[in-house]
This record gives C-alpha cells, structure tokens and sequence, in this order.
C-alpha cells in the first residue's frame, strides 16, 4: 500500500498565507505598560519635581524586585497553561533559600547550622536549593497526576507545609553570615541576568518544543490531548517540577541578594505570580493561552506600580487597593478585547 | 392574545398584520396567518456577514424546518429569534407585532423557546430543579418549595409520556434522556414558538419516534415549531414547511411536499449532487486488524471481529450499546480488561493512544469539542499535535517543515480558513472535522477508526468526507466507521457490525445488510 495520502492531484501547494503583518499579542499590554510608566513620570515631576524615569538607582531596585517575583511568575505561568495552578511557589521560596542558605555560611561562625559544612564552593547551596524546589515540584506534580486532587488544593496543601517546614528547619531562626562567592549570586544586576535567561529560555521552551506545544494541548482539553498521544501525566509532572525548580531558584536568588536565609521570605510571593501572569495574558479560567514574555511585562507593570507609588510617597495599603484593582481591570480588558476579535 | 388558528377567523389585531404582511413580503397572502415573521434580517460577525436580508414567515401548528450547510445562518437566524444575538437590521413579528428581544429570558417571557444542540442543563442538580430553575416555586418563607417542584415535574412528564424520576441527579441520566429533560424544560414554558436545534442527534429512534409524538400534540395545540437537522429521513416525516439558507442567505421555502431527496441537497448545495455515497470496489487486502474476545468490565464483552486492509467496516448500533467503547479500548484511551489485539500481524499491547498511534492506527472520535479539538489554540497547531513526534528533532519541533505539510494538507481537503493561525473555535462543524481528520492523516495511519465522521457537518463538506473515506481505503488503509445514520453505513461500508449491549450482535456482508436487518441485529433479536 502506498504511503501517502489520496487525493486528486494538487498541481502547486504554496503555503497558507501567514497572517500579515500583525502585531503580537504582548503589544497591547507593552503598551500599558508605557503608559502606566508616563503617567508616574508626569505625577513625579508635578508632585515632587522629579523623573520616576529617569532615575537608574530607582529603576535597578524596580528590575531586582521584579526578577524574584518574575523568575517564579514564569514557572506559574507554564504551569496555568497546562490548565493547573501552583499557590505553593512562595513558601517554596522561603523553604530553598533557608536549605541553600544553611550551606553557605562561613567558617568561624558559632551558631552556624551545620558546623561542619562551612565555606562551601557557593554552586553546592546553589543546587541544593534549586533541588528542594524541584522535589516539592515533583511532589505536587506527582500528587496532582496519581491522586487526581485538584492542583488548587494540592499546592495549597504544598503552600501550607512547604512554610512550616522552612520554619522547623531552623526553629524560626534566620540563617546569617553568608559566604562572599554566595552572596554575589544576589549582587548588582545578576538577579536580572538570571530572570531574563529564564524567560528567554522557557519563552523558547513554550514555543518551539514539542513538550511546550504538548502543554498548551493539555491546558486546552486534556481528553483530547490523551487521544492525540500525549503522555499528559508525564507533561504535568515535568511542568510542576519546572516551577518548583524555578521558585528554588528564586529562593537561591532572594537569599543571596539579602545575605540571609529567613523562613518567612517569599511570602505571598505566588500571588504576586500570578498576578504577573494574568496580566500578561495567560487564562486562568481556560488552560491553553497565555505566553511567558506577556508575564514578563505583567510582572514589570506590577513593578512599576510598586516603585511608583513608592516614589510618589503614596500610602503602601493604598497601593495593595490599587494593585487589586489592576489585576482584575487587566483580565477584564482582556475579556473586551477577545470580544471584539471574535 | 391568543391567535386564531382557524383561516378567515383571526381576531382583529391579527388582520391588522396579515395586511401589513402582504406589503411586507409582496405576496399574495390573504387569509394566511403567520405567528412569527423576521423581515429582512441582517447580522454581520466582525469580517463576515452571517445573515442578509433574510426573511421567513412561520405558521401556527406547523414544523417548519430550517435547512442549511454549516456556516448557510440557520443558527444564527435561530439565536436571534431565540433572543441570544441582536439583528444589526431588520424586524421580527411575534403574534402580529413587531418584537424585540433583549436576552433568551426576554425571549421565553415573550413565548419563544430554544432546545439548544449543546445541552444546557446543570449535572449535579437534579432533574425538576433543572426543568423548573430559575422560575421555582416557592412556599410562605420564600423558600424553595420541593414537594410542589416533584409535583409539577411529574405532572409535566406525564403529559408528555416521558418516564424519567423528577429526583434523580441530573448526571446519572444517559444522555438521550437528558435531551428528553432539556425537550420537557422548553415545553414547560408553555411557549407558542419552539425551535429545535438538532434535537435528534444524540438519542436513538426509539426516542425519535417519542419526541415526534410530542412535536404532534404541541402541533395539535397550534404551537409553532422551527426544526433544524441534518438528518433527510426526519425532514420528510416531521416537516410542514422547508425553508432552505445558502452562504447568509433565504432561498427558498416551500412545503415539505414539494421536496424530494435531491432537490433538497440541490437546493442546499446549490449544485446537483447525483450520487450521495461514492462507494467504490476496492480489491480488498490481508488482515490488518484482528479482536479476539476483548473485553471491559461493565462496558463490552467476548467481541470478536477483524478488519482487512482497503476495507470498510460499518459498524452500528444504539447510541450506548458499547460501539464508542469498543473503540476506545482499540485505542488505549481506556485499555481493555481482557482479550487479544492482533494488528498487521502483530499482537498489541495497547495500555494507552500513544501505543496505538505508534501502530499505525488513529481514532476520529465521537465528540469533537470534548476529545478532539483544543478550541483555544489555532487550525496548525490543532492539525500538528499528534504527529509532532514525526517532526522534531532533540524535542524542538521542525515548525517550517510542519507547517507546510499542514497547509498542504488544508488544501488537499478544502479546509476553510483564512490561514493556518486562525484559531480553530472560529471555523465551522465541517471544517473543524476535517481539520481534526487531518490531524491523522498526516500520520499515515494503516488503519483508521472514524467513530461519526460526519456528525454536525454540513451536507457538502459531508460528501467530501465520505469521498475522503473512500479513498483511503482504496489506498490500501483499513477503516473502521462508527456511523448513527444508517443510510451511511449502507452506503460506505463493505461489512457491517452491529453492536448490542457490549456485545457483536452480527456482521453482515455489503449485499445482506439492510435497514431492516441492522435495526433488527441493533435491537438484540437474531436473524
């Protein structure tokens, strides 16, 4: 029997036009992202004759504060696309950058965790704490496949115990006096290096592999990705274990910039995630949409808000009534803007 | 106001719309009273105008039928009658004054009722709480009253001769008797305008034939009924009046009596279609495809059956006697409990759809929204996923290469899109169905199992399908069609299975099978 499909003979197949010239779907929220920008540089000059912009030290505390939330946002936001969720990246935080922190003190110090283990070469703590992640990941990725609980609970689960065990590993101590070669992981602007390597890679990962193709199948109906001969409780699995790796990492991050381990870093940190990433586009409600560079923008808008805000000297509870109010605003006009396409 | 049903006698508001009807449509139409007019109706989509100027009159105590291609407007025509969309032009009549409807409750206040195709109901609640919600009754605290709700249901289902338990949980009804539950709910508003959407495509004859007594007895009531399907049989015993769209636009209406087979599908097609199934002999091959005594608990047992290459095998059967089980276990989606499966020669041990798939087999399946289709994302990537193995290299997907077989693919069969980017919830039944019956031909299976191939498609995109089909098998592949419409498995197959209550109930050859033989087999009596 032939091999190839029948059909009367095409005499030229050219390919299906691509849409022309169109915009890419970040570019709405880029530009609010602008826009939010300008209006703080205009307030700045009217209420304290400043620019908000042009300010690099104000600006690099901006970019550092997103790379820890944002290097997390990007493991949520493959996670959301796979149709899951992950409340458990903060506490995951807190718990990697204890474990990493234990092992990187220095020698000399009294009250070190382990006093035996002291200036160690600063990639052991590095990989320490990313592996914690990476286990609670593969915990809640394996929860959520084998035991069909639903990811909301599972990680919530994760969220809870993950805190509670970051505090028992010290008894709530912090954990202090951090090796020089650890600490600069945190120093000048490597946290930005490493969160923009992390959305250049997973931005690749999403779009052009097939394990990223296979999650947005997933996200999208997971029935029909089974038929389709998707391994999905594979996917999933690799997926969790993916963000916790990544909420490891930031840990790692976290810890370093502040040259200490503390059991309540990192707190409320998945929301701020998710957030980042709903901003940027990715559905909630439905799995299967969104895109890594979109968090990357909402986790900026979410910066730039803050440090606004800040430099304008407003009230830091007034800032959380607007941040909230800006999550929801963003999904809303998002909801409009899908209307109108269709 | 009630309406006159009788000629000559309608009450004098009525007259006042039967003249104003006459300007209106330009026809002599004296003496004939319509409940329900839409004049020059226009509804455009963002890019594409989905109604122009259509206008249809519809009569009290007739089923008038809307018939259409996919993508013709007779949805759309509906939705706005049933108050989900809002014309951009034109006017509705109801009873004799112009109507405008602000939402479907706007519409069910006003006497229109819609049995939607996709049903509607909530499975966790049960039965007289989905018929009655929203309107309940309710005692002296405000509270739901549940003695007065089962009583009403009950009353409701008696009426209708429906047998159904008002408690029952939704969920645990199979689907046929959901749809008798969604009918009952669109009857209990006692509406004087019905519109039936495909009721019939998920129940078996028997309820077909029940949902035809009903539909008599509202006729009988002066009810008006709009009927959409796509089943020929049903038109001819159901309908009064036909109404024909095309691309947007009103062709014709006439009595059902004016009809005959082809002109219908002429009429709908706008082209004559002479021969509706493009059966061809096909030297038939080897064995491809061997089941020895597979069996899943509580699903089917001792089925035995085989499959040769170039050959089509119908298979038919009630909507639940385990035909769509069968076939899931074939293909791993739910592996079977016991038996054999032998393929090309090979014995099989398929624990999920990626053995089957890596066997040369693939499985259109039964429901496209629920296992085939991701409708968030766009046609390529819906047309790729399941051959992307085939096309990467260290798990990064050679997307140019992909690509084009795609589009290659797309033209090969007819797909409707403006390219390969355009997310696939926007393209018709038809053209979805093809996309996902692309999906598996760019793996070049051996052996095809197409369970309702062209369920939900329109008539043209039907016969390309079917021609489709045709050809694989002449190419040599092995093909296994699951089809509800008997005149399809007549028409395509060369051996037919009918399948009864998890079991084979008999194969009959090309030249034995008939209409009466499957439903007797299907029915559980042996010939």
């Amino acid at each position: 029997m032939s091999n190839s499909v029948p059909f009367e003979k095409v005499d030229k197949v050219e390919t299906l036009k691509k849409k022309r010239w169109a915009l890419p779907q970040e570019f709405s929220i880029f530009l609010v992202l602008i826009g939010i920008g300008l209006v703080f540089e205009a307030l700045g000059w009217i209420i304290r004759s400043e620019s908000f912009l042009y300010n690099p030290d104000g600006l690099l505390i901006m970019v550092l504060q997103v790379s820890e939330i944002g290097l997390i946002a990007v493991g949520v936001t493959m996670v959301i696309i796979a149709g899951g969720i992950d409340l458990s990246s903060g506490s995951i935080v807190a718990l990697a950058a204890m474990v990493a922190a234990s092992l990187a003190q220095v020698s000399g110090y009294d009250r070190a965790i382990y006093p035996g283990l002291t200036d160690l070469p600063f990639l052991i703590p590095v990989l320490a704490g990313v592996a914690v992640g990476g286990l609670a990941g593969l915990v809640n990725g394996s929860l959520v496949v084998k035991s069909k609980v639903p990811p909301f609970i599972v990680t919530l689960g994760m969220m809870v115990s993950a805190r509670g065990l970051a505090r028992y590993y010290t008894e709530g101590q912090p954990v202090s006096m951090l090796t020089d070669s650890y600490t600069s992981i945190g120093g000048g602007a490597n946290p930005v290096i490493i969160f923009i390597a992390a959305v250049v890679l997973f931005h690749i990962v999403m779009r052009y592999t097939r394990f990223g193709k296979c999650l947005y199948a997933i996200g999208g109906n997971t029935q029909a990705a089974r038929v389709s001969g998707i391994n999905v409780g594979r996917n999933l699995i690799a997926v969790y274990t993916i963000a916790g790796l990544l909420a490891g990492l930031a840990g790692v991050v976290v810890s370093a910039r502040a040259q200490t381990g503390q059991s309540g870093m990192g707190m409320s940190y998945e929301l701020d995630a998710i957030a980042a990433a709903v901003i940027g586009g990715t559905s909630v409600s439905s799995g299967g949409i969104g895109r890594v560079t979109g968090t990357l923008i909402g986790a900026l808008i979410l910066g730039v808000i803050s440090s606004g805000f800040t430099f304008l000297g407003i009230d830091s509870y007034i800032q959380e009534i607007i941040k909230g109010i800006i999550i929801v605003a963003a999904v809303v006009a998002d909801q409009i803007r899908k209307k109108r396409t269709r | 106001m009630r309406l006159g049903l009788v000629q000559g006698e309608a009450p004098k508001e009525f007259s006042v719309f039967s003249e104003s009807s006459v300007d209106q449509q330009g026809v002599a139409t004296s003496g004939i009273d319509y409940i329900f007019s839409a004049k020059e109706i226009r509804k455009t989509f963002p890019g594409v105008v989905a109604l122009d100027k259509v206008s249809i009159n519809i009569r009290p105590g007739q089923v008038h039928a809307l018939m259409g291609e996919n993508g013709a407007g007779k949805s759309t025509m509906m939705k706005i009658i049933a108050g989900i969309y809002i014309p951009d032009k034109g006017t509705l009549f109801f009873k004799g004054e112009p109507l405008v409807l602000k939402s479907p409750r706007d519409a069910l206040n006003k006497g229109i009722a819609m049995i939607h195709q996709e049903l509607n109901l909530f499975a966790h609640m049960t039965v007289a709480e989905n018929i009655w919600i929203g309107r309940e009754p309710r005692n002296v605290l405000g509270l739901v009253d549940h003695g007065e709700l089962r009583d009403r249901t009950a009353k409701l289902f008696a009426d209708l001769a429906i047998d159904i338990d008002p408690e029952a949980e939704l969920g645990s009804l199979s689907i046929a008797n959901r749809q008798m539950v969604e009918i009952a709910k669109a009857v209990s508003f006692n509406s004087d305008l019905l519109i039936m959407d495909e009721p019939t495509s998920a129940i078996t004859d028997k309820e077909v034939e029940h949902l035809f007594r009903i539909i008599g007895s509202l006729k009988s009531q002066g009810k008006a009924i709009i009927y959409i399907t796509h089943k020929m049989d049903e038109i001819f015993q159901i309908a009064d009046e036909i109404s024909i769209f095309r691309d947007g636009t009103h062709i014709v209406t006439k009595p059902a009596s004016k009809f005959d087979h082809n002109s219908l599908i002429a009429a709908m097609v706008g082209r004559e279609l002479n021969q509706v199934f493009p059966k061809e002999e096909v030297p038939i091959g080897g064995i491809a495809l061997q089941v020895k005594d597979l069996a899943r608990e509580s699903a089917f047992s001792n089925i035995n059956f085989d499959v040769r290459f170039g050959e089509i095998l119908g298979v038919a059967g009630l909507m639940g006697s385990g035909r769509t089980e069968i076939m899931d276990s074939l293909f791993g989606v739910y592996p079977a409990d016991s038996g054999e499966i032998h393929f090309n020669g090979k014995k099989l041990n398929i624990k999920s759809p990626k053995d089957a798939i890596k066997a040369g087999m693939a499985f259109l399946t039964e429901d496209r929204k629920q296992s085939g289709l991701f409708l968030s994302l766009s046609v390529g990537e819906n047309m790729q996923i399941a051959s992307l193995p085939l096309h990467s290299s260290l798990g990064f997907v050679r997307q140019k290469e992909v690509d084009e077989l795609c589009s290659d693919m797309s033209k090969k069969l007819k797909v409707k899109t403006p390219g390969l980017y355009e997310i696939i919830e926007n393209l018709s039944g038809g053209n979805q169905q093809k996309v996902l019956l692309a999906r598996w031909l760019l793996n070049t299976p051996k052996l095809l199992i197409l369970d309702e191939p062209t369920r939900g498609v329109d008539v043209g995109a039907k016969a390309e399908i079917h021609k489709l089909i045709t050809q694989l098998a002449k190419q040599g592949a092995a093909i296994i069609m699951i089809s509800s419409e008997l005149p399809e498995v007549l028409g395509m197959s060369d051996r037919v299975m009918v399948v009864y209550d998890g079991k084979v109930g008999g194969i009959l050859s090309r030249q034995e099978a008939t209409q009466e033989k499957i439903m007797t087999l299907a029915s559980g009596v042996e010939l």
